[in-house]
């Protein structure tokens, strides 16, 4: 029996008064990558902000519900808490522009005011690095400044940067979109070396990209969760209309 | 072409050309200012005229040492309380755009940038001069201090605006607090932004004389103590210019030129640094 | 004492549940670590609430200056009544206070200055804005009228008296009027040069915002430069252009050191605009630190007040029009 690391329970979000995300129920298992997709405007990538509080950054977002971390409530936590233990890796790639690449990876610990030894920090850099296959390309400029890196590169370090604070959950909001193929399929590489190490949630809007990468697929529409299954079930034999109608192309 | 088409086209390049005049005529005087200021000053400037202060009237010589070193004081007081305060106000108004409070402060600061230094003058007599039972630099700073804050808030607020999101959405899902996301990334992304706006209040701050006339109000000799009567730049040259007494104004012709040229280095190094501290995002 | 006690004791934080802690302890955060975290959510609720204060502060800061100003009116308000205002004589010694000629001085300086000054302050507007918004000539002149405004009020004062002065006595002179030189006239040219970079720079990004296909628009029906200039920009930043001419005069109202020193300080009624005068700010410069009876003081802060009430509405007045203009 795998073991299951994130679980919601009728988790609701609302911007205002309206609700975005209905009554989702999943569980998560340890160690696979999870793949949330559907129409634009349906809801996924409000939920995978939900799962690490992100949501309620915006003002007048709430939600309501349970999302449980093993077996701890994330809603009841501190969300810093929450966010050291869930990375996330954004759409656009967003390194700090003010921070070296070095800097840039162990930002986690700077901004946290963890005071780390020198020789700590270049592990922590080195190990980060190499987990996301970035380590022989930067680790002669690693006193430059991130943005300096190819869009590819720089989402590698974003990712870097969340992996570095050794989380048990990464999620994904669609991370390779702003990418050309090229860079899209070095990063789509990564999720299977990362997957032995941490659980992904990946949000993407693209098909073949969630049928590439995901153990299981869940689909969204209109704020529900309509299925969630193994990819190859859901393509071959989708129980419910509305997933046939979207992976068929019907609405997109 | 006909000869309606020639003189519009005319009419076009004759006013053209007096708005070009009109628009350069502004040169003349500033060149004016400038040349006399350094002319008449910087005759006066020398070693001497910078370590001593003034001397009584009918002896000649003397120095400005205790107006540069009162402004100064005043200055560094003035922007010790501005800048702090300053930056958390901006940093408050960018983060809360459109709540009530924000709206009023926002409204305040306005108002607050509008208000005729003379009147700051006043308002600091009767909460610190009055209070205190004295003249002080002090309250001199606290003044100074109340015209600088609009600059500061105002260039804090419209650089952090203009900051991506995506910047403190990575810090915040990295677990950062709210304090450290200000603090350690969006202040030293918006750095140079904050830090021109900081230098031009203090270039504007650093000519002003009307709030210290009844506040620092004027020492003719050297003191360091904040909660004394201060000589400044300012009030150096508007007391000795008004004076009857040659010797005076050359003081004043003196303390001119380095005020100017004070200010001026001020405007143009901000700009400078801006550009080179620029963050790349 | 491990970290679960830690937190009970030193902190009251009742939405961090017990279980939580387990969650926390990984291979780098524990111990020590932990219990500055746990400072760090302190910090942040600090941090927030000091914002808060700060941005009210403002509030009270500017609800104190008119606070301050009106208590110390009072006794001037209650001796002199509303009269006050339109009195034509001024004469502390014999206890006598009207604050008409500072209102007219006021008044005369700041309109002639602007009167002065705006043609120069437009033409540099429309150069920058729309004959050559780039270039080393246009950097030269954007930098001239940012040194403008850059320069101390005291050193137009000082420049006023030693320069300005002499010259507006010789052109007396020359048409036959009480030469002595300092007067309204020197202060409102004084002034004229302080205020333009004010209406310039706004006037300037104003022009700047006038959509290009409206001017191509009318240079495809054949219009001039000029034409598209007098039929198309300036109608359409009009506004834009007037709050400018507002916010310059909001600042030659309050201007203080340089009119002080060149306007002559006398507060008989000026007979022309030759003839010296005060202004609300140069009569409280020289004379607040002198005024030894609680009226004279408290008339003194009135023109204060006055002038405090008349610079915020002007200033405000403007700043509607501007945001009106950028938000169309």
């Amino acid at each position: 029996m795998e073991s299951t690391v994130i679980k919601t329970v009728d988790y609701n979000a609302y911007f205002g008064d309206n609700r975005v995300v209905k009554d989702v129920n999943i569980s998560i298992p340890k160690n696979h990558v999870i793949a949330v997709m559907g129409p634009s405007g349906c809801g996924k990538t409000t939920f995978l902000r939900g799962i690490n509080r992100m949501h309620e950054l915006i003002p007048h977002a709430k939600a309501d519900g349970k999302i449980f971390l093993h077996n701890e409530d994330v809603m009841q936590m501190h969300p810093i808490f929450v966010r050291l233990k869930i990375g996330m890796v954004f759409q656009r790639p967003n390194p700090f522009p003010n921070l070296s690449i070095y800097d840039n990876v162990i930002a986690g610990y700077k901004l946290n005011g963890i005071k780390l030894q020198r020789a700590d920090k270049d592990k922590i850099v080195e190990e980060a690095l190499t987990k996301v296959a970035l380590w022989n390309e930067v680790k002669d400029s690693l006193r430059k400044k991130g943005t300096f890196l190819s869009g590819g590169q720089q989402q590698r370090l974003c990712i870097a940067r969340a992996v570095a604070m050794l989380p048990e959950v990464l999620l994904f909001d669609e991370p390779t979109s702003a990418l050309d193929p090229i860079s899209t399929s070095t990063v789509e590489e990564l999720f299977h070396e990362l997957k032995k190490n941490y659980t992904l949630i990946i949000v993407t809007h693209n098909m073949q990209q969630a049928a590439r990468v995901s153990d299981r697929t869940a689909f969204f529409y209109m704020g529900e969760l309509v299925e969630y299954d193994d990819i190859k079930k859901m393509f071959t034999n989708p129980k419910d209309n509305r997933t046939q109608n979207y992976i068929t192309g019907r609405f997109s | 072409m006909n000869a309606l088409l020639k003189y519009r086209i005319a009419k076009s390049k004759t006013l053209h050309v007096l708005t070009s005049v009109l628009a350069f005529a502004c040169v003349l005087p500033l060149m004016a200012i400038l040349s006399f200021i350094i002319k008449a000053g910087i005759t006066k400037i020398n070693w001497h005229f910078l370590v001593n202060i003034p001397k009584p009237v009918g002896e000649a010589g003397g120095g400005i040492a205790n107006a540069l070193l009162g402004t100064l004081i005043i200055i560094a007081v003035a922007a010790a309380i501005a800048i702090p305060v300053g930056i958390l106000c901006g940093v408050y108004l960018s983060e809360n755009k459109n709540s009530r409070l924000a709206n009023w402060s926002r409204l305040c600061v306005d108002i607050l940038q509008g208000v005729p230094s003379i009147v700051i003058g006043i308002v600091a007599y009767f909460w610190l001069v009055k209070p205190l039972g004295g003249f002080s630099a002090f309250s001199g700073s606290v003044a100074l201090a109340m015209m600088m804050l609009p600059i500061v808030i105002r260039s804090t607020e419209e650089t952090l605006k203009l900051l991506p999101d995506s910047l403190k959405e990575a810090a915040f899902a990295l677990g950062t607090p709210f304090h450290r996301v200000i603090l350690k990334v969006i202040i030293p992304c918006g750095i140079s932004g904050i830090l021109s706006g900081v230098m031009l209040s203090v270039a504007r701050v650093a000519g002003e004389t009307a709030p210290l006339l009844f506040t620092a109000f004027g020492n003719p000799y050297l003191s360091a103590n904040i909660t004394k009567p201060m000589q400044s730049l300012p009030l150096l040259i508007f007391n000795y210019a008004t004076s009857p007494y040659n010797d005076w104004h050359d003081l004043a012709w003196g303390a001119s030129f380095i005020l100017l040229v004070f200010v001026l280095l001020l405007n143009i190094s901000t700009k400078l640094m801006t550009k080179k501290w620029k963050v790349q995002l | 004492m491990d970290s679960t006690t830690i937190i009970n004791d030193t902190l009251n934080l009742s939405d961090i549940s017990r279980e939580v802690i387990g969650i926390v302890k990984t291979p780098v955060i524990t111990g020590s670590k932990l219990k500055r975290l746990y400072k760090q959510i302190r910090s942040e609720s600090i941090f927030k609430k000091l914002l808060v204060i700060v941005a009210v502060a403002m509030v009270i800061l500017v609800a104190g200056i008119l606070f301050t100003l009106i208590v110390e009116s009072i006794p001037s308000i209650k001796a002199l009544g509303i009269k006050y205002l339109w009195g034509k004589t001024w004469d502390p010694v014999q206890d006598i206070y009207g604050a008409y000629p500072f209102l007219l001085g006021t008044l005369l300086t700041s309109f002639l200055a602007i009167l002065i000054s705006v043609p120069f302050s437009i033409a540099i507007a429309v150069f920058l804005g729309e004959y050559y918004p780039k270039g080393w000539l246009t950097e030269f002149l954007k930098n001239t009228v940012e040194l403008i405004a850059a320069v101390p009020s005291v050193i137009y004062g000082f420049w006023g008296l030693a320069v300005l002065v002499p010259l507006v006595r010789s052109f007396e002179i020359k048409i036959g009027v009480d030469a002595v030189g300092v007067g309204i006239f020197s202060s409102a040219l004084i002034l004229a040069i302080m205020i333009i970079p004010y209406a310039a720079s706004l006037g300037r990004s104003v022009i700047q915002m006038v959509p290009s296909s409206l001017k191509e628009g009318a240079y495809s029906l054949g219009a001039t430069r000029w034409e598209v200039i007098r039929h198309i920009i300036l109608p359409y930043t009009k506004s834009g252009l007037f709050a400018g001419i507002l916010l310059s005069l909001g600042r030659a109202l309050g201007e203080t050191m340089a009119v002080t020193m060149v306007i002559g300080n006398t507060s008989i009624i000026p007979k022309n605009i030759f003839a010296p005068g005060n202004t609300m700010a140069s009569v409280i410069a020289n004379e607040f630190t002198e005024a030894d009876k609680p009226v004279y003081l408290s008339a003194l802060i009135e023109l204060g007040l006055v002038l405090f009430l008349l610079t915020v509405v002007i200033n405000m007045i403007g700043r509607r029009i501007i945001k009106k203009f950028t938000n169309d």
